[in-house]
């Protein structure tokens, strides 16, 4: 039953035409969604949420910090899953997620290192230190452009999504390594301070406002990816006769 | 609300320049990867457009 | 799934497991390099050398704190439960560093138990509370209440 439905998605979101519909009825209320969402948890979190007892004030950047570094992580999964159906199925619309997957998520992975840097001068008294966990988040940032690059590099789009998708698989294991890098070896940045399992330890006052602020930076990521995918599929499928439709309608 | 003022807003205690460029240089980042991906759906559209007037022209 | 597809999907996993494990071999075989620092415990315990430019890194201990008020001079004891020496410091301290706290100090090792440090940066933890909630749990004695810095291992 669940096996049925997970394939019945597949083959429907596997079809760039179901795509392209589905994402038009999407956007519209996601939009909208994602900005509220986002700006409340800022807001929130800029000015109503209390001070650190340690800190003061500074720790404010955590509301941007966790959220883009959260979303770099998982958009980077989301990049891997999408290189392993591309490479192995084939199928067109994870090429399509290939593009549209990373350019954001290389966004993010800028945001992570600099609001990083920004807050350990006031913390730790440095901007920089080459840590395991530093470190490996300015690799991820190498395997989100490294991506990009290859994409724009290979003019078959065929052929370029196969060799992206190879990189994009391979990088998966830097996300473990940026996760877990804390755990495993001694570095100045600190464990992480929301747990899947197990008590977070940051105060309720301060775990509202990031928890908003993450979905509401997930759901613009979500955003993002639609809006470049489907452009990238009207471009694709732009000598069938639906695209043509669309573009002879001027459909925004 | 956690200031007294707009100014202490605006100090952040004493890490008001880190914490207003982080803020400041994520929001470029973000407008700028949206702005990015609307242009280049308008640009796509935009070439489509031309070359359907352009077929039908030859017609 | 064609054979094709079961071809080329376990050519990548291998790829992928066989990446994996180098990597986390070469990770294994550079552990040392890839701990940003030493700990109480292993400089203690003679495991760093003596003399080199490195890093360590450890809680200060209570009430360890010596500031020479004529210079900058201030000195204090580093602790990780295992093991503690002193570290030498001259300059301005990170507005985190306090008792307590953990903190990574860059420099050389003079003996095993004296480091000169040229840098010391303070190593907060992942713990977030207002103020008065720190208050409130030092009054009722919580244990957590004057936890700095956390170790792993």
């Amino acid at each position: 039953m669940v096996w049925q439905t997970i394939k019945r998605w597949y083959h429907m979101l596997g079809s760039p035409r179901y795509f392209h519909t589905f994402s038009s009825r999407v956007l519209p209320w996601l939009t909208p969604i994602a900005l509220i969402t986002l700006v409340t948890g800022l807001v929130w979190g800029l000015v109503f949420a209390p001070s650190d007892y340690q800190q003061g004030n500074s720790y404010r950047i955590i509301f941007i910090h966790v959220p883009a570094s959260s979303g770099a992580l998982m958009g980077y999964m989301a990049l891997g899953v999408s290189g392993l159906v591309a490479v192995v199925w084939r199928m067109k619309m994870a090429e399509v997620m290939l593009k549209a997957i990373a350019p954001f998520g290389a966004a993010l992975a800028a945001i992570s290192l600099i609001t990083g840097s920004l807050w350990g001068k006031p913390t730790w008294g440095t901007y920089w230190q080459w840590d395991a966990r530093m470190t490996s988040m300015l690799i991820l940032l190498f395997m989100y452009v490294g991506v990009i690059a290859l994409q724009n590099v290979i003019r078959e789009p065929r052929q370029a999504a196969r060799a992206a998708g190879l990189l994009a698989i391979v990088g998966v294991i830097n996300v473990v390594i940026v996760k877990y890098s804390v755990e495993w070896v001694q570095t100045l940045h600190q464990g992480s301070t929301l747990k899947l399992f197990g008590e977070s330890t940051i105060n309720p006052a301060m775990k509202y406002p990031l928890l908003i602020s993450m979905l509401g930076m997930w759901l613009l990521y979500a955003v993002n990816v639609l809006v470049r995918a489907r452009t990238e599929v009207e471009w694709r499928e732009r000598r069938s006769k639906w695209v043509q439709t669309l573009i002879r309608k001027g459909d925004q | 609300m956690a200031f007294e003022s707009f100014a202490d807003f605006l100090a952040m205690g004493k890490h008001g320049f880190y914490v207003w460029s982080a803020y400041g240089i994520s929001a470029f980042l973000v407008i700028t990867s949206m702005v990015l991906a609307l242009r280049g759906q308008g640009r796509v559209r935009q070439t489509l457009a031309r070359q359907q007037r352009r077929a039908e022209v030859d017609k | 799934m064609n054979s094709v597809r079961k071809q080329r999907l376990i050519l990548v996993l291998a790829v992928l497991v066989g990446l994996g494990i180098a990597v986390g071999l070469m990770f294994y075989a550079l552990r040392q390099n890839i701990n940003l620092f030493y700990t109480p415990q292993q400089v203690v315990a003679g495991e760093a050398p003596l003399g080199a430019q490195m890093r360590v890194g450890g809680l200060v201990v209570d009430g360890s704190v010596k500031r020479n008020e004529e210079t900058l001079d201030v000195a204090f004891d580093i602790t990780d439960g295992k093991g503690s020496f002193t570290v030498h410091y001259q300059g301005i301290l990170p507005d985190l560093f306090r008792e307590g706290q953990g903190i990574v100090a860059n420099g050389t090792l003079i003996s095993t138990s004296r480091f000169e440090a040229e840098e010391v940066l303070a190593k907060h933890d992942e713990t977030y509370m207002p103020p008065e909630v720190q208050d409130a749990l030092e009054k009722a004695g919580h244990p957590g209440a004057k936890k700095g810095g956390e170790y792993n291992e």
